[in-house]
C-alpha cells in the first residue's frame, strides 16, 4: 500500500450547531508517530473523536488503509484497525482489570497476547482481579493503552496520555510508546506536554481554532521553538 | 398442634411458603426490570404484560399446538423475548436520546395495548392451566405438606435468578453489558455493536418475564389482568431494593414476598399494602434503597 | 421533561402586529362559546369535560411546569370525590363546603405522598407515586366509608350558598364552569408568579437551582401539593356532577388517563391539557356505545404520541408557522 496509512483532508465537524473543525488536513505514514499540539479547546480531541467516528456530524475525507471511513458506523471503526484511547481513559469500574483488558475484541492478527501484555505491564498482572478503577492514574493509563494493543489495531489514537501523571509514570509511558514504535505501530498523539512529545514523536502538527496551522518534523523542533513559545506558552 | 405466637405452625409455614412463592416471582420480575433498566435506562412498564404474555403463550400452545408445559417453558420465553426485541428495535430505541420518562410512558402504552388486546379476546376472567403430571401431587414433610409444583417454582426461580446473575457477572457477554452500562460510546468504539446489545438485553428481560409467566400459569390462573396486578408491586420491590445491583433485586424480591406472607398470617387486612408500607419506610430512612448505588 | 430536537423554521417568524388582538378575540370567543354551550350540547357531557380539563391542567402544573411525572394523581382526584361525596351525602354539608373538604383532603394526601416521593427523582419518583397510589386504592377498597366496590352512590347536589338549586343541570353547569375558570386562573397566576419561575428553573437545571441556594425539595413539594389540591377540586366537582364516587376514580388507569390527556394536549402549555381532556373524553364517549376496546386505543394513542407527537396538539400548533406568527412561544 502506497501513501499514508491515515489521510485526513478538509475535515469539518460540528457539535450540534457549533462548527468546531474547519477543514483539518493531516496524514500519518505507517509506523510513524505524529503529535498534534495546541492549546486547550482548539479541537485536538475533537479531531481524534471525529476520525474514530464518535463524532458523527462530519464532512470531508478520512481514508484509513485505503478505506473510506466516512460511511463506516462507529462499531466498525475498530475492525478497520483504528484504536482509540480517550483522555479520561474510560476504565470500567464494574469490570476487573483483566475484564477491562480483554473487553475490546481482537480485530486483526498481530496484536499482543495477554501474556505479552502482562510482561510489558507487570503492575496490571499483579492487580488483574481488582476492579478496574482501583488502579492508580498511571496504571489506568497503561491499562487503557494495553487493551487496544491486544486487539491488533494498526493505528492508535492517543488523547493526552500523560495528563495528570507524575514524571516517573510519564517516563514509563514514554518507554511503552518507544517499544510500540519499534514494533511498527502507527500513533496519532494529542499532547499538551510537548517536552514529552518531543522525545517520542516523528512529526508535529500545530492546531489552532479547528485547523492545522503548522507542520514540521522533529528535526525542525529547535527552529520552531519561538512559534511554540508564542502559541503554547511553554 | 404446635403454636407460634398464637398461630398454628401449619398455618404459619403454609403462608411462609405462599410468601416464598410470591417472592420467587417478585425476584424474577424485578431482576428482569433491573437488567433492562441497567443498560437501557428504561423502566419497562410492559414487564407485567410480558409476564402475562408468557402465561398465555403457554396456554395457547397447549390448546392449539398440543405443546405441553415443558415445551412451553422453552418456547414461550423465546416468543415473548423475540416480540420484545422487535419492539425495542423498531420503536423503543428511538426514545433513548430523550428524557427517560418517555420510555416509561411508551412502555405504559405498550402494556395497555397488550393487556387490552388480550382482554378483548379472552375477557377479564382467568383460565386454568393444569400442573404438569411430573410435578403434581405433594410430599408430606412432617411439619407441613409441600405441593411439589410449589417447591419446583421456588427452586426453578432460584436457579433462573442465579443463572442470570452468573451471565451478567461472570461471562464475556455480561462484561459487555456492564461496560456498556457505564460508557456505551466507548464500548462501541471498541467494535462492539452496542445497539444490538440493547436489543438483546430488552429481549432477555422480556423473555425472563415470559418465563416467569409460564411458571406462574399452573399456580395463578392465566388472566389478562395478571400483569397489571403484579407490576405495581414489582415496582415497589425495585424501589426498596434499589436498582444498583442484580443480587439486590433478587434478595429484595424474596424478602418482600416472605414479608407479605407473614403479614397475611398475623395481620391479614394489611397484606396487600405491606410492601408499599415497607417501601415508604425505606424511602424515608434510606432513599437510595437497600442495595442502591445511586441516591 | 427535556426538549425535543426539531429544526423547524430556523428563520425566526415575525409576530403579526395584530397578534395581541387576535389572541384576545380567540379567548373571548372561547368564553362566549362556553357560556352558550349548555344550550347546544348535553350539559352532563360538558361538565365531565370541564372536570377532566381542570384535572389535566392541574396535573400539568406538576409535569409540564415542574418536570415531575406523577403516576398517582388518581389518589387526589378519586380521594376528593370520596371526601366530597361523603360530606354532602352522610354529613349533609352544602356543596361548597363539600368541595372545600375535597380540596383539603386532596392537599393533605398530597403532602404525605409528595413528602415521600420527592426523596427520589425522575423515574423513581414516578414509580413511588404509582405504588403509594395503589396503596391508597387498597385502602379505599377496604375502608368503611367508601363502600368498597359499590362506591358512594346517590350523592345529593344540594343548594349552592343555600339558594341555587344544583339539581338543575344548567345551574350546575354554570357553577362548574365558574369553578373551572377560577381553577385555570389560579394555575395561570401560579405559573407566572415568582414561585412558578423558580419551578421552571428547577425543571431546566436542578443542579444550578440548588447551587443558587433554592430549597428545591420545598418548591417541588409546594408544586405537588398545589397540583393535588386543584386535582381535588376537579374530583370533588366530579362527585357532584355524576353523583357518585367509585374505586375507578382512584385506580391507576385513571392516573394513566390524565397523563394521556396532558401528553395529547401538550405538556407545558396552559391550554393543551384542556384540549387533551376534551379529546379523550369525547373519544371515550363515542367509543362507549361501540364494541371497540378503549384500552387498546388508549395504549396505541399513548405510544404514537410518545414516538411521533411529543409536543401534543397545542404544542404542535404553537410551534407551527401560524402559532409563531400569533406570538405563541413554544415552551421547548
Amino acid at each position: 500500500m502506497s501513501g499514508p496509512l491515515l489521510n485526513v483532508a478538509g475535515l469539518h465537524a460540528w457539535y450540534g450547531e457549533s462548527h468546531v473543525l474547519h477543514g483539518v488536513d493531516l496524514h500519518v505514514n505507517e509506523g510513524e508517530m505524529i503529535c498534534i499540539l495546541g492549546r486547550n479547546g482548539m479541537g485536538k480531541t475533537t479531531t481524534l473523536r471525529t476520525i474514530m467516528g464518535i463524532l458523527r456530524k462530519r464532512q470531508g475525507s478520512i481514508t484509513f488503509a485505503g478505506k473510506d471511513m466516512m460511511g463506516v458506523p462507529l462499531h466498525r471503526s475498530a475492525r478497520a484497525g483504528l484504536g482509540f484511547v480517550p483522555e479520561e481513559r474510560g476504565i470500567f469500574a464494574t469490570l476487573t482489570v483483566e475484564e477491562n483488558l480483554t473487553l475490546p475484541p481482537v480485530v486483526a492478527p498481530g496484536g499482543m497476547t495477554v501474556a505479552e501484555i502482562y510482561e510489558l505491564f507487570p503492575n496490571l498482572s499483579e492487580r488483574r482481579r481488582s476492579p478496574g478503577t482501583k488502579l492508580s492514574g498511571g496504571e489506568q493509563q497503561m491499562l487503557a493503552m494495553a487493551r487496544i494493543l491486544r486487539t491488533g489495531a494498526r493505528c492508535l489514537l492517543l488523547d493526552e496520555p500523560t495528563e495528570g501523571l507524575a514524571p516517573v509514570i510519564i517516563q514509563a509511558i514514554g518507554e511503552v510508546l518507544r517499544k510500540l514504535k519499534a514494533r511498527g505501530m502507527t500513533v496519532v498523539l494529542v499532547e499538551q506536554n510537548f517536552r514529552f512529545a518531543s522525545k517520542v514523536a516523528d512529526r508535529f502538527y500545530l492546531m489552532d481554532h479547528g485547523r492545522m496551522t503548522a507542520e514540521f518534523p522533529v528535526a525542525d523542533l529547535p527552529a520552531r521553538m519561538d512559534l511554540l513559545n508564542r502559541e503554547l506558552g511553554v | 398442634m404446635t403454636m407460634i405466637f398464637g398461630i398454628p405452625l401449619q398455618a404459619l409455614l403454609g403462608q411462609l411458603l405462599v410468601g416464598l412463592i410470591n417472592g420467587s416471582f417478585y425476584a424474577m420480575l424485578s431482576l428482569g426490570l433491573a437488567v433492562i433498566f441497567g443498560l437501557l435506562r428504561v423502566i419497562n412498564f410492559a414487564h407485567g404484560a410480558q409476564y402475562m404474555l408468557g402465561a398465555f403463550v403457554a396456554l395457547l400452545m397447549l390448546k392449539f399446538a398440543g405443546i405441553g408445559y415443558w415445551g412451553a417453558l422453552v418456547l414461550a420465553p423465546l416468543v415473548v423475548g423475540a416480540m420484545g426485541a422487535f419492539v425495542e428495535r423498531t420503536m423503543l430505541s428511538r426514545l433513548y436520546k430523550l428524557d427517560h420518562l418517555y420510555g416509561l410512558l411508551f412502555t405504559f402504552g405498550l402494556a395497555l395495548t397488550i393487556e387490552g388486546t388480550f382482554r378483548y379476546f379472552f375477557g377479564a376472567s382467568g383460565q386454568p392451566y393444569s400442573t404438569p403430571a411430573a410435578l403434581s401431587g405433594g410430599v408430606n414433610l412432617g411439619f407441613m405438606f409441600l405441593p411439589i409444583y410449589r417447591g419446583w417454582v421456588v427452586v426453578a426461580s432460584m436457579v433462573i435468578c442465579l443463572g442470570v446473575w452468573f451471565l451478567i457477572e461472570k461471562t464475556k457477554l455480561g462484561a459487555y453489558l456492564r461496560a456498556a452500562t457505564e460508557n456505551p460510546v466507548l464500548v462501541q468504539s471498541f467494535g462492539i455493536n452496542v445497539p444490538l446489545l440493547l436489543t438483546l438485553t430488552y429481549g432477555l428481560g422480556a423473555g425472563l418475564a415470559g418465563l416467569a409467566g409460564v411458571l406462574a400459569a399452573p399456580i395463578y390462573q392465566v388472566s389478562p389482568l395478571m400483569g397489571s396486578n403484579i407490576i405495581i408491586i414489582v415496582f415497589a420491590v425495585v424501589v426498596v431494593g434499589g436498582m444498583g445491583s442484580i443480587l439486590g433485586a433478587i434478595i429484595t424480591g424474596y424478602m418482600l414476598g416472605i414479608a407479605e406472607g407473614l403479614t397475611k398470617v398475623f395481620y391479614p387486612e394489611a397484606s396487600n399494602i405491606v410492601i408499599f408500607v415497607i417501601m415508604a419506610i425505606v424511602l424515608i430512612l434510606r432513599p437510595a434503597g437497600l442495595f442502591g448505588k445511586d441516591a | 421533561m427535556s426538549h425535543s430536537t426539531h429544526t423547524q423554521a430556523d428563520v425566526p417568524t415575525r409576530t403579526l402586529a395584530l397578534a395581541g388582538p387576535i389572541k384576545a378575540a380567540i379567548l373571548i370567543g372561547a368564553l362566549a362559546f362556553l357560556l352558550v354551550a349548555p344550550f347546544l350540547l348535553y350539559p352532563i357531557f360538558l361538565m365531565k369535560l370541564l372536570c377532566f380539563a381542570l384535572f389535566a391542567a392541574a396535573f400539568n402544573l406538576l409535569l409540564g411546569y415542574t418536570g415531575l411525572l406523577s403516576f398517582g394523581h388518581a389518589t387526589f382526584f378519586g380521594g376528593a370525590a370520596y371526601f366530597t361525596a361523603h360530606a354532602v351525602k352522610v354529613w349533609g354539608w352544602p356543596p361548597e363546603f363539600g368541595l372545600l373538604l375535597g380540596v383539603a383532603g386532596a392537599a393533605g394526601l398530597g403532602v404525605i405522598m409528595g413528602a415521600i416521593a420527592i426523596r427520589r427523582q425522575g423515574i423513581y419518583f414516578a414509580m413511588i407515586t404509582l405504588a403509594l397510589s395503589q396503596m391508597f386504592f387498597f385502602f379505599c377498597l377496604q375502608a368503611g366509608f367508601t363502600h368498597g366496590e359499590d362506591g358512594i352512590q346517590s350523592v345529593p347536589r344540594g343548594h349552592l350558598l343555600g339558594v341555587i338549586d344544583l339539581s338543575n343541570s344548567t345551574n350546575l353547569y354554570f357553577t362548574v364552569l365558574g369553578v373551572f375558570l377560577i381553577g385555570m386562573a389560579l394555575i395561570w397566576r401560579f405559573v407566572n408568579s415568582p414561585f412558578g419561575m423558580i419551578l421552571k428553573s428547577i425543571r431546566e437545571n436542578e443542579a444550578r437551582a440548588i447551587s443558587l441556594g433554592y430549597s428545591v425539595a420545598r418548591y417541588k413539594l409546594g408544586a405537588f401539593v398545589m397540583s393535588a389540591a386543584l386535582t381535588g377540586l376537579a374530583g370533588g366537582m366530579k362527585a357532584l356532577v355524576f353523583q357518585f364516587a367509585t374505586l375507578t376514580d382512584v385506580g391507576w388507569q385513571m392516573s394513566g388517563e390524565v397523563i394521556l390527556m396532558t401528553l395529547l394536549g401538550g405538556i407545558g402549555t396552559l391550554i393543551g391539557p384542556v384540549f387533551g381532556a376534551g379529546l379523550v373524553v369525547s373519544l371515550q364517549n363515542y367509543l362507549a356505545t361501540s364494541n371497540v376496546p378503549v384500552t387498546i386505543i388508549t395504549g396505541v394513542v399513548f405510544m404514537t404520541c410518545v414516538l411521533l407527537f411529543r409536543r401534543g396538539l397545542v404544542g404542535e400548533f404553537y410551534a407551527s408557522r401560524l402559532g409563531r406568527m400569533l406570538g405563541f412561544n413554544p415552551e421547548r
